[in-house]
């Protein structure tokens, strides 16, 4: 994207590109929102296979440590494309990018481990609507983690100056989401679980 | 078309065809819209027809059960999808950023974006028909029906996808409309100045980017559940087939005023124009429907009081129901008002608009009417729904469309259509509709289902369907009336100037077609009427001072939509290659897209 549009006059003195970037994220919200009723709706009504029994709780916790952590790394990340520090926004971008990867790594693990164990996502209401809810969220954090990538390559080519924080700034909005709705998720399904 | 003039470096027919499919004008993707839109609409019409030539005499065999099942379904969904919603986003993209003094919209390759996807989608679903497969499920697809157990050809395929496809285009376009009135307004346009249309644009476009995720979910555990064998709608896992109607009527209620809120938008700037009156209640008419978008979250389940929700329930949803009646009738009696004592000029945009409210009300009343669970009960999928659908979408939505294509087609060609046929083509049009629909009213009480690919004669209602069918005829006549007139008016070419109609807003304060700058120089707006208001605003030069930098083209939104089809292609052949061809050319899109120089 152009920096002449950063300088474009806009009516509520708001950048285009981050009013658009918020209404996606409201947009989103009804997404997950329809994903996460649906699971509290079928909750418990499995008529066969495992029960959120095999959910192990005190492994997704460290996960979710994991993933709340690359939010962190993340607003350090900001922090430093903002006073034009090259090699900390490296570093932190790299870090979150790691941490998100280190989320989807244990996400795979306990998706592998599930499968051992009898639950896919045709075993059972539990089944699809676990891996669809949590499976949309992990798509969510590969996305993030290309973005974050992308925006790593874009600071050792030396195209992400101050001037270009903006960039950083929607994705840490996305990232920043894409972790609330994880600890929506977390709490609905790992902490309530029925 | 006649928008030639804007085409300044298209010589050749390669290069002007190529200077469309890159160009990011929101006005051109306007034109890209409304003609796209408009084939849809004559598809989705020539259905209507064979539909209602089958429909003409009991125990009739023009067209199988089978093929009747898919022309109702492709019916309801291109009329709904390819037609109302895309013919509203046309004047969205040309009339919006005009209304409020911009020189274009937020994001001008995200807006060419949304159209090729739209495009993409709208042919992927049609292409079923060269199959022998296009969805049959009927425009809402009830689960199970549309399991594989009973649904197990491509049919649905077709429509999960196509559907999913042009949810991403509603979605983007929603998001970019949002910012553009919220963020590129001209200084003094105050947002208790933007005209009505505008306004109700806004409304819809909250609507559009809430909705729409809702039913995006619903088909993707519909597609799931095809395709990888989930158990979201399966009634032998223990699932509930309800699911996909509480998700469908979610996103499909609050779709019903992303249908009508724009028509109602158009009829607000049209009657005030040949009233020689400002709007009547203003305030009121923006309020009541903001009022209608939020109401609209909490009534969807009255398309489901025979599925037996219970008493609490049915009893809920039914007093939203009546209660949503009200900030909708309050905008009747503001547009009534408007009239009362106005100098009313019977052209034909007025016509269309009159012809909406009395319409509106028609189909507003049978809508109040199933608002009660027990009356609904004897009504629902019977033709008395056909009725009230077709009131509000045929006498509503499509009245009001007409109304501001009549109304702004001055403005976006710079010449007339002609009004003794643009007369001829209302009147034909509201004796059709009354024709076709009205009988339906008593054929549905009269016990004859929708969806029924034949009748009896011992149903006793063979006089009222053949009416119908003559009125659908009429309906269909009176569209070709609209094409002469198209064709004719542009032989004709009466030049329209600025301002035929002296009307207020500030479309009309610039050359018709206006240059592709808009403006040549960004109004400063003093009152919510700058054409009519004593307080003068600024003469807008007619010369620009310096030269305008407008944004170039772009292939890239183009190509990412193509990407997208590709991906599409491939979950309906299930073909790993197909996809993830479709998902690189997609990413490379976005990336090139999003790196490449592009000055706004």
């Amino acid at each position: 994207m152009s920096e002449a549009a950063v300088a474009h006059h806009t009516s509520t003195g708001l950048d285009s590109r981050k009013m658009a970037f918020w209404t996606f994220i409201g947009s989103e919200c009804l997404l997950f929102g329809s994903l996460i009723s649906t699971y509290l709706v079928y909750q418990g009504r499995s008529v066969s296979g495992p029960t959120t029994d095999i959910l192990n709780i005190p492994l997704t916790s460290i996960s979710t440590f994991v993933l709340l952590m690359s939010s962190l790394a993340m607003v350090l990340a900001l922090a430093a494309v903002t006073r034009g520090d090259a090699l900390w926004s490296r570093v932190w971008l790299a870090t979150t990018a790691l941490l998100g990867s280190g989320f989807l790594g244990f996400q795979a693990y306990e998706f592998t481990h599930f499968v051992h164990e009898g639950l896919t996502l045709q075993t059972s209401l539990f089944g699809s609507t676990f891996f669809v809810l949590t499976g949309f969220h992990g798509g969510h954090v590969f996305v993030g983690v290309l973005w974050l990538l992308t925006l790593l390559v874009r600071s050792f080519q030396r195209k992400l100056g101050p001037d270009k924080s903006l960039q950083v700034e929607l994705a840490g909005l996305y990232w920043h989401f894409v972790d609330v709705v994880w600890i929506v998720i977390f709490t609905v399904v790992y902490l309530l679980r029925q | 078309m006649a928008t030639a003039a804007l085409t300044v470096d298209a010589p050749g027919f390669g290069s002007r065809v190529w200077s469309w499919i890159t160009t990011t004008d929101h006005k051109r993707i306007g034109i890209l819209y409304g003609v796209t839109a408009f084939v849809f609409f004559l598809l989705g019409g020539l259905e209507a027809l064979v539909i209602r030539a089958q429909l003409a005499q009991s125990s009739a065999d023009l067209v199988s059960a089978d093929f009747y099942n898919q022309l109702f379904t492709m019916h309801g969904t291109t009329m709904v999808f390819l037609a109302i919603m895309p013919l509203s986003a046309a004047f969205f993209n040309y009339i919006v950023p005009l209304q409020i003094g911009a020189r274009d919209v937020a994001f001008p390759r995200l807006n060419a974006f949304s159209y090729w996807v739209f495009l993409l989608g709208g042919l992927l679903m049609n292409a079923s028909f060269f199959f022998g497969a296009a969805p049959n499920g009927g425009w809402f697809g009830y689960a199970n029906l549309t399991s594989t157990q009973y649904s197990p050809g491509l049919n649905i395929d077709f429509w999960v996808l196509g559907l999913q496809i042009l949810g991403v285009a509603s979605i983007a376009a929603g998001i970019n409309f949002l910012v553009t009135i919220i963020n590129l307004r001209a200084p003094g346009m105050r947002m208790m100045r933007l005209p009505v249309f505008t306004w109700m644009t806004l409304v819809t476009q909250f609507i559009v980017v809430t909705a729409f995720p809702v039913i995006t979910v619903a088909l993707v555990f519909l597609m799931f559940d095809r395709t990888f064998g989930t158990t979201f709608y399966s009634v032998a896992a223990g699932g509930d087939v309800l699911l996909w109607q509480h998700l469908f009527w979610l996103f499909g209620h609050p779709e019903v005023y992303i249908l009508i809120l724009p028509a109602m938008g158009m009829v607000s700037e049209v009657i005030p124009t040949f009233s020689r009156k400002p709007l009547f209640g203003y305030a009121v008419i923006v309020y009541s429907g903001l009022l209608i978008a939020i109401l609209g979250w909490g009534v969807w389940a009255h398309h489901m009081f025979a599925v037996g929700m219970g008493p609490v329930a049915d009893a809920v949803f039914s007093s939203t129901t009546m209660l949503i009646a009200i900030p909708t009738g309050v905008k009747i009696f503001n547009w009534l008002a408007t009239m009362w004592g106005g100098k009313l000029s019977l052209k034909t945009p007025m016509l269309f608009s009159l012809g909406f409210i009395a319409m509106f009300v028609v189909g507003g009343l049978s809508g109040v009417m199933h608002s009660s669970a027990a009356a609904d009960l004897q009504q629902t999928d019977s033709y008395f729904v056909v009725a009230h659908i077709h009131y509000v979408l045929y006498g509503g939505a499509i009245q009001g469309i007409f109304s501001g294509i009549y109304y702004w087609w001055p403005k976006m060609t710079g010449w007339m259509l002609n009004e003794r046929l643009g007369k001829t083509h209302f009147w034909l049009s509201f004796i059709g509709l009354n024709l076709a629909f009205f009988p339906m009213h008593f054929i549905g009480l009269l016990g004859m289902p929708r969806r029924i690919y034949t009748y009896d004669a011992v149903l006793g209602v063979d006089a009222m369907n053949f009416m119908s069918t003559v009125g659908a005829f009429i309906i269909g006549l009176s569209t070709i009336v609209f094409v002469v007139n198209v064709w004719y008016s542009r032989r004709e070419r009466i030049e329209a100037g600025m301002d035929p109609w002296g009307a207020a807003t500030l479309e009309w304060s610039i050359p018709s077609p206006p240059p592709n700058y808009n403006f040549t120089a960004i109004p400063e707006v003093v009152s919510r009427l700058p054409q009519w208001s004593d307080t003068e605003m600024k003469a807008i030069p007619t010369e620009p001072e310096g030269e305008i930098h407008m944004p170039g083209g772009s292939y890239w939104p183009a190509v990412s939509a193509v990407g997208i089809l590709v991906l599409a292609v491939g979950a309906l052949l299930e073909s790993l290659a197909f996809a993830l061809g479709g998902a690189v050319v997609l990413v490379v899109g976005i990336y090139a897209w999003a790196f490449e120089p592009f000055e706004m």
